[in-house]
């Protein structure tokens, strides 16, 4: 009960600070909160299935092309086009899950790798429909939430988005589901000696993470107004993972903080130097020689051992 | 042009591609057969050798092949440097434990790549070819500098080959490659081993990079796609065997060359992956590596 309480204090005080912050600064917080949502999918099969993807832009750009394609074409309103989206992203995840999970380790990322790596040059073979590396522009996010600012529509989403993406992670956690997810991660073939299936509850895993990376890939692109081929690149596959690490894989706020953490860290770079690339490279690199469990696995590990 | 020639000409293309292919992807899979370390950052590697021949050829001057036997000299040697402090300072402390060292070098990566950007700029920028002449078909005229970078392409493999297989120190290598721990009890420093391993390894690619540049420009982002096709290369070959991977280069190197020239080369690279994706589910051991 405890825990439920905590994690709605937090989704409180990041509704007042959308509320109460300049809008340059709540369209910052709401980007933040829709990358994160796809950090929090990340970490469900990261950090509590340990399964290291490096596909997962596959399915946050299918979540953008779910969404942005039926807008485009067919003129479909946004809120609909989101679950679309989120749906895109969970069947796709489902499809690579089936043949991906078959490998583990070294080759799992491998795989997962080169999926991902087909569906971007999918994406750039069919330019002509899907905008390529140019992409599409969105309708005017006027037509979000009718009635309502850009701003504020923008703010309202991204707050669902996240408040349910947290909230449901949280729930699955503490789910059967989550305890045996978790005990994949520690010894695959214990949690087998001991009846469960390991291929189903990956396969669970993945398929839930895929539905949360299409929920936010969706989200993005309808509440910025872009979708291209170049969320489905590789750079987008590392950064949830780097989002993840940063924070603390296997939290549920972790994904949160490491998301906001680089985000104004490289905003800050920006504004000192051009080479942004460097402090993502570097963060990567100190963060698994030095802090493997990054900020919040670490503080649970010096004593606060309730931080779920 | 009829058919026949224009096949010709599409394999000898794609010869080219295929050779400095096989560089690259034997220096990827000396590091991953040996210290199972999956080398992301392996096509920055080769961009860094392009671009350091860029600027060896700069600062020596002279007649074109003075510049470019020195680069050819000098940016391995500089890239394998970079490696080894990469291994010294990252992936020696993650004790070269698989799935932290691909993170680690994945950092790595984006840090090579900033630093290309920083003090090499975004031009692309062409390196002269050693020597210019013309090899006159009856269709058709041919660049006898990509004829050499076939040749020169073999004759480091032969000597990497060699080296394996006859020297001492191929050896050494074989024997961590195959038991870390009987190596080190035998009193090999495998430190040392997987420091060599990984600048070799590196080297390779500086050395494909160098051959290459002069026919494609130095750019700081051209590590992407040699990282994919010896990937794809590796693996389909067989993960760490040496035989397969040149096999695989030959066949890779060809088909995506032949489809590339024919449809589209972008078709050609979906195939190619979907095609790695799908041999790692369901034959892990490669096309041609033998099941352990």
């Amino acid at each position: 009960m405890k825990v439920w309480v905590a994690h709605l204090a937090v989704l409180a005080v990041l509704g007042v600070l959308l509320a109460v912050l300049p809008a340059y600064h709540a369209t910052n917080l709401a980007r933040i909160l829709t990358l994160a949502v796809f950090a929090t999918g990340y970490n469900l099969a990261f950090g509590y299935t340990g399964l290291l993807s490096l596909g997962h832009a596959l399915f946050f750009a299918a979540g953008v092309y779910g969404a942005a394609l039926p807008v485009t074409y067919w003129g479909l309103s946004p809120l609909p086009a989101i679950g679309l989206g989120c749906l895109a992203g969970g069947g796709l995840a489902a499809l690579v899950g089936l043949l991906a999970l078959r490998t583990a380790g070294v080759s799992f990322m491998i795989v997962t790798l080169m999926f991902a790596q087909a569906g971007y040059l999918t994406l750039l073979y069919f330019g002509q429909i899907t905008g390529g590396d140019e992409g599409l522009v969105m309708p005017d996010a006027t037509a979000l939430i009718p009635g309502l600012s850009p701003d504020t529509a923008r703010a309202v989403i991204a707050f669902t988005l996240f408040a349910v993406a947290l909230l449901l992670s949280l729930a699955v956690i503490r789910s059967r589901l989550g305890r045996v997810m978790v005990a994949m991660r520690e010894n695959e073939e214990r949690s087998r000696m001991l009846g469960y299936n390991p291929f189903t509850v990956k396969l669970s895993a993945l398929v839930l993470s895929g539905l949360f990376a299409g929920a936010a890939g969706a989200g993005y692109a309808l509440l910025f107004g872009y979708a291209g081929a170049s969320f489905a690149t590789i750079q987008y596959s590392i950064l949830p993972m780097l989002w993840v690490l940063m924070g603390g894989a296997g939290t549920t706020l972790g994904p949160l903080l490491g998301t906001a953490a680089m985000f104004y860290l490289v905003d800050g770079a920006a504004r000192i130097t051009t080479a942004t690339l460097l402090v993502v490279g570097v963060a990567l690199v100190l963060l698994i020689l030095f802090a493997p469990k990054g900020i919040l696995g670490t503080i649970r590990e010096r004593g606060a051992r309730w931080i779920p | 042009m009829s058919f026949g020639p224009f096949l010709l000409l599409a394999v000898m293309e794609s010869l080219v591609t295929a050779a400095t292919l096989a560089l690259t992807a034997v220096g990827l899979s000396l590091v991953f057969g040996t210290m199972r370390v999956v080398n992301v950052a392996h096509g920055e590697f080769f961009m860094l050798g392009a671009v350091l021949a860029w600027f060896v050829t700069g600062w020596v001057g002279g007649p074109e092949w003075i510049g470019f036997v020195a680069a050819l000299a000098l940016a391995p040697l500089g890239v394998a440097a970079v490696a080894t402090l990469a291994d010294r300072l990252v992936l020696k402390r993650l004790s070269y434990e698989p799935e932290a060292t691909i993170v680690a070098t994945i950092g790595l990566l984006y840090i090579l790549q900033q630093a290309a950007l920083t003090f090499y700029g975004p031009e692309a920028r062409p390196v002269e070819p050693p020597f210019n002449f013309r090899i006159q078909f009856p269709w058709f005229g041919y660049s006898g500098y990509k004829l050499f970078v076939i040749f020169a392409a073999v004759a480091v493999l032969l000597a990497v080959w060699w080296g394996l297989t006859r020297s001492k120190a191929g050896l050494v290598m074989r024997a961590t490659q195959v038991d870390r721990d009987t190596a080190r009890a035998f009193g090999i420093n495998v430190d040392r081993v997987y420091a060599g391993v990984f600048a070799l390894g590196a080297a390779l690619a500086a050395i494909a990079a160098v051959l290459i540049v002069p026919i494609q420009q130095a750019h700081y982002l051209m590590g992407g796609e040699p990282l994919l096709l010896a990937f794809i290369t590796v693996i389909v070959g067989g993960l760490g065997s040496l035989r397969g991977t040149v096999i695989a280069a030959l066949v890779i190197g060809l088909s995506d060359g032949l489809i590339a020239f024919f449809y589209s080369p972008t078709l050609a690279k979906i195939l190619a992956t979907l095609l790695v994706a799908l041999v790692l589910v369901f034959r892990p051991q490669g096309l041609f590596g033998a099941k352990t």
